[in-house]
């Protein structure tokens, strides 16, 4: 696996693996990366993270830093819960019938599911983009104009924001002349590039990003993994991926799930192994991470 | 078999096999009988109205549409205004009332009630509703309307198709918001959008052609019916566009009316009378069919 190789710059070499981690005691999970820990700048902290559908838990104790501009990958087998997870990041669970959240998310040190927090508000400052490109059945800038205009922006400023979004999301060129067109029309990697257009003319601090490119041909995976490159200048992104080189080419750190049997019997997510990606995917700490990322299972 | 130019030694892999040929002709049996099928199921539907035209327009003209009818059933001519204006003004009377009515509790049911209590009551009696004969309908109404205020009116007859209408239209609404992809709901959300905002820019936009289909049907059905008018909008000989007040009258009433006369005149107005109602059937069907277009077209869907 030479992608490997092609880690990005900003990765931070590992230098001290020793346990100096703050508080997290789960044998099961990794230490929190311990480089410069006053340089990073936490955008999520997830702590004792347990998620159920209807009581059955889905996913448990997980225990994640997600620092600013920086790409965190999401890797695991189908039914791991790292898709529950991502979606407990912009309280996505709220809409879903049955399922609740337990432990604590903080964001920017704030309490995500504190009592006084509007789950709304909550989604304008995380957006998202889903698997399966899912713009509205409406003109390619309507699309983009629809959070702007949720968030109050003047009508007369829509279309400085539709075309500074579509550019961020490097769709600008092919769509300009037909931004009256539908967006319906669009190939699948477009929709996908305009689906994260729209996310970005909210203007989000955190862009989450479930398997954004699983239904996508490689060339426009390869578009998208240069746009994540690019916005990560600005955005602080998670991304859920089936593809094991992608977290390795795109992300700073990796956080490995996998589904355990639990003592009922029933499947339960966990996460195994959080690190710097270098570090994940070339000296896993646990055997497990190995056995998934050299593909003897899962 | 010898294939076209090649000469290949023993049995060719491109031509049928015994299993393969089973097949064909299986797949060639079930193209006839859909075909028959749907041949059948298209000759009562012809027909009628191929004779429902070739009756109806003996004595349709614009005159029949405009013109009062002939003091004596016997006499020929005449025609049939009162109730074009009847048809129009209750009818849409009750359209005005049920579509609203209908697809706001279309939209508690699927995007607020889901499965509580309450909305699975609600969802069972529209679905028990929509099977009640119109003519319990129209009692229903006599009894608790036209006896109470001693007066039978185009309003009455309003409210008992109005009351037809109802449940279809709120199963069609809450069927289709069923089917509107949750991907495009979670879209919304997902940028910051609350319920409200989500239902009224993305679901029921995705929905409006069903949810139309739904309504026209359920306005064609409450135009056509006969039973719920019959004791609770009395009769009249001239146009009454008031629907509040006094009598009125409308085409299927004076189909059933005129078709059981004895006298041919009569009878002959009795087929223009049914042309009329398909053809402003038709002619709603368009216009909504043009609106959603239009509406559709905007959204660029």
């Amino acid at each position: 696996m030479d992608t490997i190789t092609q880690t990005p710059a900003n990765v931070r070499e590992v230098t001290d693996t020793s346990a100096s981690a703050p508080g997290v005691e789960n044998p099961d999970t990794a230490a929190p990366p311990e480089l410069p820990e006053e340089q990073r700048e936490l955008v999520f902290e997830l702590r004792d993270l347990e998620i159920r559908y209807s009581g059955h838990t889905a996913v448990r104790e997980v225990n994640i830093d997600v620092a600013a501009r920086e790409i965190t990958a999401f890797i695991g087998p189908s039914g791991c819960g790292k898709t529950t997870v991502l979606r407990s990041l912009n309280r996505m669970h709220d809409i879903t019938p049955g399922a609740t959240v337990h432990g604590t998310v903080l964001y920017h040190g704030e309490n995500l599911y504190g009592p006084k927090v509007d789950s709304a508000e909550v989604r304008r400052r995380i957006g998202m983009v889903f698997q399966k490109p899912n713009p509205f059945p409406k003109t390619i800038f309507h699309n983009v104009a629809y959070g702007p205009k949720i968030n109050g922006r003047k009508r007369s400023d829509m279309s400085d924001i539709v075309e500074e979004a579509l550019t961020r999301a490097a769709l600008w060129d092919e769509v300009k002349d037909k931004l009256n067109k539908s967006a319906l029309g669009l190939s699948g990697g477009q929709q996908q590039r305009l689906c994260i257009a729209r996310a970005l003319a909210v203007e989000p601090d955190v862009l989450l990003m479930d398997e954004p490119c699983s239904a996508l041909d490689p060339i426009a995976t390869a578009r998208i993994e240069d746009l994540m490159e690019e916005l990560k200048r600005d955005y602080t992104i998670v991304i859920v991926t089936h593809n094991m080189q992608q977290a390795a080419r795109t992300s700073d750190r990796t956080a490995f799930f996998t589904a355990e049997i639990d003592d009922a019997g029933k499947r339960v997510g966990r996460l195994v192994e959080y690190d710097v990606t270098e570090k994940l995917f070339t000296a896993p700490s646990d055997p497990r991470t190995e056995g998934y990322i050299t593909g003897r299972f899962g | 078999m010898t294939s076209v130019g090649t000469a290949v030694a023993g049995a060719s892999r491109l031509t049928p096999g015994p299993k393969s040929r089973s097949r064909r002709v299986r797949n060639w049996v079930a193209t006839v009988v859909i075909g028959l099928a749907f041949l059948i199921a298209m000759v009562p539907l012809v027909f009628l109205v191929v004779y429902v035209v070739q009756q109806g327009s003996k004595a349709f003209s614009w005159e029949f549409l405009t013109t009062n009818p002939p003091f004596s059933d016997r006499l020929p001519g005449g025609g049939m205004a009162p109730a074009v204006v009847g048809t129009i003004v209750i009818t849409g009377a009750a359209a005005l009332m049920a579509i609203p009515l209908g697809i706001l509790g279309g939209i508690y049911l699927n995007e607020y009630g889901g499965k509580n209590a309450l909305a699975r009551t609600v969802r069972f009696l529209a679905e028990v509703m929509t099977g009640v004969p119109s003519i319990v309908m129209g009692l229903f109404i006599y009894t608790l309307v036209v006896v109470n205020t001693g007066e039978r009116t185009g309003f009455a007859g309003s409210l008992a198709l109005a009351s037809l209408m109802l449940p279809i239209v709120i199963r069609v609404t809450d069927q289709m918001l069923q089917l509107v992809p949750r991907e495009l709901r979670e879209g919304s959300y997902a940028l910051g959008s609350r319920r409200a905002r989500t239902i009224r820019t993305v679901v029921l936009p995705k929905a409006a052609p069903g949810i139309v289909s739904g309504a026209l049907l359920a306005v064609a059905r409450a135009a056509g019916e006969t039973a719920p008018v019959l004791f609770t909008i009395g009769i009249v000989a001239e146009p009454n566009w008031n629907v509040f007040k006094g009598p009125n009258t409308t085409l299927s009433q004076q189909i059933f009316l005129n078709a059981t006369s004895p006298f041919a005149p009569a009878q002959e107005r009795a087929w223009a009378a049914a042309l009329t109602l398909i053809l402003i059937v038709f002619v709603v069907t368009i216009l909504a069919r043009i609106v959603t277009a239009f509406f559709s077209r905007r959204q660029g869907a």
